[in-house]
């Protein structure tokens, strides 16, 4: 795999060779495991692991959980508390569920931003991107349905703000809904079909997390100089790489319990410091909440569907153009789709022949105040929307678009970048020494 | 390098925050964080405070709401108001049903209320349209600053029980009439009026062992008991959650060393930070 020329597996016992003739699943298992892995990922390269270990997490405590949980309207609630209260430590795999939504999110942005600074989605890992970008969606799909279940109040009015959105779609939108919905408004046949996707969901996750590997395998990892592993032959290939086991496994997994540890922390001592107080008063269609606020990972995209409103000119130049199909309210849903849409283009955007941020002199700050801005969204989505948080939320949210359609294209063209290293064997020794006793001064 | 863009990008995001002090309008007055014994990581509950507070509520607080998610046998758990087996089936059988129209499944076939038993949960209470307070101590916060950022929940909580105590301690003693019901000022709720009538007075409730019965006292007992009714198994998670962080302590501490020890042989020594 990966075309890195290295070792494959070999039968050698009469038993593995009558298996290996009838199903080659060792070989696979030691392709996978083994697979040449460039030496000088950085830190920065572990979450891929803490989200496996997240969708693990979620799946079997969502299992346990959905033994004991009832998808009816007037049960819903109570089942949820039932969970809590009577449900053999049914405290605990609840609130790590719960949690475990708030780690799944954090790891991602911080897998997706990673990838973003070291340039991990451009050629040949366009589809390794765009397979991670599908997940990212189901992901946001699944927890959505999943904060709908408890039918507390953040529940109903969060369904039924963000279902709004798709009746924002001019002509079909309101049949959309109603069809999302099962009926004319958030309702049990709602909460039974989100039930069910929310099952189902995490699966095909499960199943394109299988695609996303698969296909960073067949390309190879890649790694913070963005210069790939040499193929020339086995031994110049052994310069750039070290197997994923032992060495990677060994330095995921200590990362792993690092974020473990401080995740059980939480779970622990704080379980709802990530959770909304009104979400424990049940879902009443009649009561509408003073602030409608979804959950923390879901804010920035929710800050930039609010920063267009009507007195935008961008909004009313759409809608002057559009003859009134393209209202402020569905320019703001374009808008958030569109953020995540620019984010899925980002290898056929940026033009710069240079993989990694490390070697971009002015693209490093500019990935900076990307970083930035996306928080300085996720704080807007948070605060009632005032005229100064709207202002801001439109700069904040203006920058997004700018930073993926205007400044990566251009900067491939205007920016100098600095020189790559020639190899990865080369980057790698100017941090560490080449073997230890082997050689003492360097 | 992408450590330090971390860090500028905090440092950004919180100069920027600094700058729009006047965006956060504190509409209510700053409600006043009280000490609870299960305060933090390693606090329990007080069980004589929860009896106490068990005390208020069947006393006061019951005439009008329900508790209809808490199971009386709960009252003899450990890690609760921990009565004796004997004391909950007293209690159960004595505690009165208000409202049967909410409660059909506490009458007998002739349509009185029966006695309860341990195995049954408080009674629903709808006839004064009070809301049920099983879970009402995790429903409201106390805490959201700076920037209804909620970092202060990490220091003093999320703050159900201390909102709890300010609205019981906040009523001024100005009434009005607001379409045909009166409402009585509480700066603590939001909107500064509440149809709830002053529940808890100073020494409204009298205790056995002769622990304080001012407002604020009954107030901060009956608090904690319904921190308790909406949480019962806490001590018990922040037990799970001791166990877990220091096993994984072990764990990651036996790996970090075995890690070290893999790279050891590829690495050598680290150079001087270039």
């Amino acid at each position: 795999m990966a075309g890195i020329p290295h070792d494959h597996y070999e039968p050698k016992s009469g038993i593995e060779k009558w298996l290996h003739e009838r199903l080659k699943i060792v070989s696979l298992v030691y392709d996978t495991l083994m697979i040449p892995t460039p030496k000088n990922l950085n830190w920065w390269w572990i979450w891929g692991i803490v989200l496996a270990f997240c969708l693990g997490l979620q799946i079997i405590t969502g299992i346990i959980l959905a033994m004991h949980y009832t998808p009816n309207t007037s049960m819903a609630f109570s089942s949820v508390e039932h969970i809590m209260r009577d449900v053999n430590g049914g405290y605990f795999i609840r609130y790590l569920h719960m949690n475990g939504a708030t780690l799944f999110f954090l790891a991602v942005y911080i897998h997706i931003f990673r990838g973003l600074f070291y340039g991990s989605y451009k050629a040949p890992r366009e589809v390794t991107w765009i397979v991670g970008m599908l997940i990212y969606l189901l992901m946001m799909a699944t927890a959505f349905m999943g904060y709908v279940l408890p039918w507390g109040q953040m529940s109903y009015w969060g369904a039924t703000v963000i279902t709004g959105l798709f009746g924002a779609i001019p002509g079909i939108g309101p049949h959309i809904q109603t069809w999302l919905l099962g009926g004319p408004s958030v309702s049990n046949a709602t909460l039974n079909r989100f039930f069910s996707l929310h099952y189902l969901l995490p699966f095909i996750i499960a199943g394109l997390v299988i695609v996303h590997i698969w296909a960073f395998h067949s390309t190879g990892n890649n790694n913070p100089t963005g210069v790939e592993v040499r193929r020339g032959s086995k031994e110049e290939a052994e310069k750039d790489t070290l197997p994923f086991w032992p060495y990677f496994v060994l330095k995921d997994l200590f990362a792993l319990g690092i974020v473990v540890t401080i995740f059980f922390a939480i779970v622990g001592f704080m379980p709802n410091y990530f959770g909304s107080p009104d979400n424990y008063i049940m879902a009443d269609s009649l009561k509408t909440p003073p602030s409608i606020e979804p959950e923390w990972y879901f804010l920035p995209f929710y800050a930039i569907l609010r920063a267009f409103t009507q007195d935008v000119w961008v909004v009313q130049l759409a809608h002057w153009v559009t003859f009134g199909i393209v209202d402020a309210k569905f320019f703001g849903v374009l808008a958030m789709f569109g953020a995540i849409a620019v984010l899925a283009l980002v290898p056929w955007l940026d033009t710069s022949t240079v993989r990694s941020g490390r070697f971009r002199p002015s693209f490093k700050w500019w990935f900076r105040l990307l970083v930035v801005d996306f928080l300085v969204l996720m704080w807007c989505g948070s605060q009632f929307p005032t005229a100064l948080i709207g202002w801001i939320s439109l700069i904040a949210a203006t920058y997004w678009f700018a930073y993926f359609l205007v400044i990566l294209p251009l900067l491939g063209v205007l920016e100098r970048p600095l020189p790559t290293p020639a190899t990865i064997e080369e980057d790698f020794n100017a941090h560490y020494g080449t073997g230890g006793a082997a050689h003492p001064a360097e | 390098m992408i450590r330090k863009l971390t860090l500028s990008a905090i440092a950004a995001t919180a100069l920027l925050m600094a700058g729009m002090a006047q965006a956060q309008e504190a509409a209510t007055p700053a409600i006043p964080d009280v000490p609870f014994s299960f305060d933090g990581p390693f606090g329990t509950y007080d069980q004589h405070q929860l009896q106490r507070g068990l005390q208020v509520y069947t006393e006061v607080c019951s005439a009008c709401h329900g508790l209809d998610l808490v199971a009386m046998r709960t009252l003899g758990d450990p890690g609760g108001p921990h009565l004796s087996q004997d004391q909950v089936k007293a209690y159960a059988a004595a505690f009165p049903v208000n409202d049967t129209a909410s409660n059909p499944q506490f009458l007998d076939s002739s349509g009185n209320p029966r006695k309860l038993i341990p195995s049954d949960h408080f009674p629903s209470n709808n006839s004064m349209g009070a809301p049920d307070l099983s879970v009402m101590a995790k429903a409201r916060a106390a805490f959201h600053g700076p920037y209804k950022l909620g970092i202060n929940q990490l220091i003093h909580g999320i703050g159900g029980p201390q909102y709890i105590v300010a609205l019981l301690t906040g009523f001024t003693d100005k009434t009005k009439n607001l379409a045909g019901s009166t409402v009585y000022q509480n700066h603590i709720f939001p909107g500064g009026w509440i149809r709830m009538p002053p529940p808890l007075a100073a020494g409204q409730v009298t205790f056995a062992d002769g622990s304080p019965n001012d407002l604020k006292s009954e107030a901060e007992d009956v608090a904690a008991f319904l921190m308790w009714a909406a949480e019962p198994h806490m001590d018990a998670r922040k037990h799970a959650g001791f166990d877990a962080v220091f096993l994984l302590v072990i764990l990651t501490s036996l790996l970090y060393l075995t890690n070290k020890r893999i790279w050891a042989d590829v690495k050598g020594k680290k150079k001087a930070d270039a």
